[in-house]
């Protein structure tokens, strides 16, 4: 059954290499999908005020399109964007009184009550395809490539919308393990990288998400695999002003989740954009003859 | 019958009607527009009148009607009077508009997320769009941008009229207007394809190509040149695109 | 070491206000530390989580309008999901930023942002940053 797929703002531009190598994955694991032909941005941050309705209205009108268009399932790829649309999804099944505020005020859009399912690509892979039937389709298994798993804060917390356990996940390890990758289990797998504080107080996020790759690297980690664009600009995009502040930092690629299995899955290179991602990136899987030498 | 004759006759009999303009009471009749209405109410418009026929934006009117909640809205040169209604035209709503160098900028989408940062302040509340006497979809065209898709954005304010009503309705503090304008701009500019025959006519001009045929007009006293404008060929309303005029020698 | 005694009167409005935005109560709180031992950010916090809430429990707003906390908070959300408690911590953080923002004052402006800071940001980033830090 066909699902809807909501892309977020990011994916159209900076984290382009996020949104196009999932979608080359999804075509080759057959996944019958539709990008909303109308969405507006989720808000990226789930309101956590008791008071403030207003903030949660913008997810669920993208819920709202999702039920219009007939589908019982939305994918998403940001972390941002699932924990969003998920936590208020929650709302809006569970709470009568908020839901009637909601629905009241959106006088413009139909009725929602929570009938649409909120999906990240990850659990959709574990629960709906499955590693076994994963493990099938992979043509360039990832082998000798020592990736850390980092979740960050949004796919695992808060309880209600988590893809898995918030302080012993495991969900991210098992996929790499099925591209044939070396997972690298590292403590700080589930430390915030200092999200929008890049912008409130941008030397503690970048000392946080030195924190984050030094860690990685001490535990023997070559790369670094992740779902979050924000996650991606701190840890990735900022990497060469870690390099500058702190004498001990050591230079690590970092890769959205997708573009690894888009590369295991034997997917042309170009769909993964990886000039988008550090320079080193792209010659890690060169060296380790994953890509062909062409490959920019 | 004069048409003066027919004016007057219709005003004699239009019903009068109350309507309230900023909370006063006046009995106005029901065939004329709130702009006219205004001004048979006695009022004098010195500015925020504008065009007078609904694409100069100058007279967006706010409006309520009793016992509904909602916010109505109109160009009162072309929204009706109706029953009851109180009113209140809002000719102009202060919205930053930033200076840019326009021949800098080459259309990226980074280059509207500088000139207007607060774009990321939007909340999807959709009352700009609720507000919007050209019905326009602000919320929409603010989340393509948002996404990076300035021609989304351009296509989808279209009709904009530059108002302000969207502004003045914005939770995030958004001049939605604006932000439309520089989009549409940079997607004419830099993000539409150049017109070919229009580079070419301007190179045929350069080139002297119509020199001769202005040479002869400029030459003609004013009776000779009132009869050669009234005598042309004009191009039928029905001609398909291939029509071209008999005397094709300045072509 | 000399102890510092202040004289302070608890501001009862205030603790109602953070309760009624956060929908916490934070008097649940028995001050284990976990959250502060949790907090990513903590060496950049004037005042850790665990006293935030024995402020708030007494009711000393001064000492928490003064502090940089739920400024520097990035609502990771690791000291809710560990809290024996229950207590959302990250939503009394966000009703402490609210108190101040829904008074107008902005934390950041967007419009000093350099060319350089935009051309490489995520919109999420500005997106997620102004919610937190605009009003």
């Amino acid at each position: 059954m066909k699902i809807s797929y909501y892309p977020g703002c990011t994916l159209k531009t900076k984290a382009k290499n996020l949104e196009r190598s999932a979608l080359a994955c999804f075509d080759v694991l057959g996944i019958d999908y539709e990008e909303l032909p109308r969405w507006n941005c989720c808000g990226a941050v789930y309101s956590l005020a008791d008071d403030d309705l207003l903030h949660i209205i913008a997810p669920v009108r993208d819920l709202i399109r999702v039920k219009e268009r007939g589908h019982d399932t939305v994918m998403t790829l940001c972390s941002m964007c699932y924990n969003t649309l998920a936590r208020a999804n929650e709302l809006m099944k569970n709470d009568e009184k908020k839901r009637y505020t909601i629905n009241t005020f959106m006088d413009e859009e139909p009725d929602y009550a929570g009938e649409v399912k909120v999906v990240h690509f990850l659990d959709y892979l574990r629960d709906v395809i499955g590693w076994d039937k994963l493990r099938e389709q992979i043509k360039v298994p990832l082998n000798d490539l020592k990736v850390a798993p980092y979740y960050g804060c949004t796919l695992l917390r808060p309880r209600e919308v988590a893809l898995d356990h918030p302080d012993n996940p495991t969900i991210m390890q098992t996929f790499l393990e099925t591209l044939g990758t070396t997972v690298v289990n590292f403590p700080s797998a589930t430390v915030c990288c200092g999200s929008y504080q890049v912008l409130g107080n941008p030397d503690a996020a970048l000392k946080v998400s030195h924190g984050i790759l030094n860690d990685a690297v001490k535990h023997g980690a070559e790369a670094l695999a992740l779902a979050c664009p924000l996650c991606d600009y701190n840890l990735g995009f900022r990497q060469d002003a870690i390099l500058n502040n702190f004498p001990d930092a050591r230079e690590i690629p970092v890769y959205y989740f997708t573009q690894l299995l888009a590369v295991a899955l034997g997917t042309d290179p170009a769909v993964s954009h990886f000039e988008l991602n550090r320079a080193g990136s792209v010659q890690l899987l060169k060296s380790k003859k994953f890509i062909s030498g062409t490959a920019s | 019958m004069s048409t003066t004759e027919v004016a007057v006759k219709t005003e004699i009999e239009a019903k009068l009607i109350p309507i309230y303009i900023m909370g006063k009471k006046y009995e106005v009749p029901e065939t004329l527009t709130i702009m006219k209405a205004i001004e048979y109410a006695g009022y004098k418009y010195i500015r925020g009148c504008g065009c007078r026929g609904g694409v100069c934006g100058a007279c967006s009117t706010v409006y309520r009607k009793p016992g509904d909640y909602k916010i109505h809205v109109g160009l009162a040169c072309q929204t009706v009077v109706e029953p009851e209604m109180y009113l209140t035209q809002i000719p102009f709503y202060p919205a930053i508009r930033s200076t840019y160098d326009f021949t800098r900028l080459s259309g990226q989408a980074e280059e509207i997320f500088e000139i207007y940062p607060e774009l990321f302040r939007c909340v999807a509340c959709n009352a700009c769009t609720k507000v919007c006497p050209m019905d326009v979809q602000v919320m929409d065209y603010i989340a393509a941008l948002k996404q990076g898709d300035i021609k989304k954005a351009a296509e989808l304010s279209f009709d904009c009229i530059q108002c302000g009503l969207c502004a003045s309705r914005c939770m995030g503090e958004l001049p939605q207007y604006h932000i439309a304008q520089l989009a549409r701009r940079l997607n004419g500019a830099h993000l539409t394809p150049p017109a070919e025959h229009l580079k070419t006519m301007v190179a045929n001009i350069e080139a002297s190509r119509f020199n001769d045929g202005l040479t002869k007009l400029k030459a003609m006293d004013t009776e000779t040149l009132k009869k050669t404008y009234q005598e042309r060929e004009m191009e039928p309303a029905t001609a398909g695109e291939d029509w071209t005029p008999k005397d094709n020698q300045y072509l | 070491m000399p102890l510092e005694i202040i004289k302070f009167s608890s501001d009862e409005k205030y603790k109602k206000k953070v309760m009624e935005i956060s929908g916490q109560n934070f008097h649940k709180c028995y001050q284990c530390g976990t959250c502060s031992g949790s907090c990513p950010m903590a060496e950049h916090l004037t005042i850790l989580p665990r006293r935030v809430m024995a402020l708030l429990q007494l009711g000393v707003k001064e000492e928490l309008d003064k502090s940089n906390t739920p400024w520097t908070c990035a609502s990771c959300h690791t000291c809710m999901v560990r809290c024996p408690r229950g207590i959302d911590i990250a939503k009394v953080m966000e009703a402490l930023r609210l108190i101040r923002l829904r008074q107008n004052i902005n934390q950041i402006e967007p419009s000093n942002l350099t060319k350089k800071e935009i051309v490489g940001l995520p919109q999420i980033a500005m997106v997620s940053g102004f919610r937190k830090l605009t009003s």
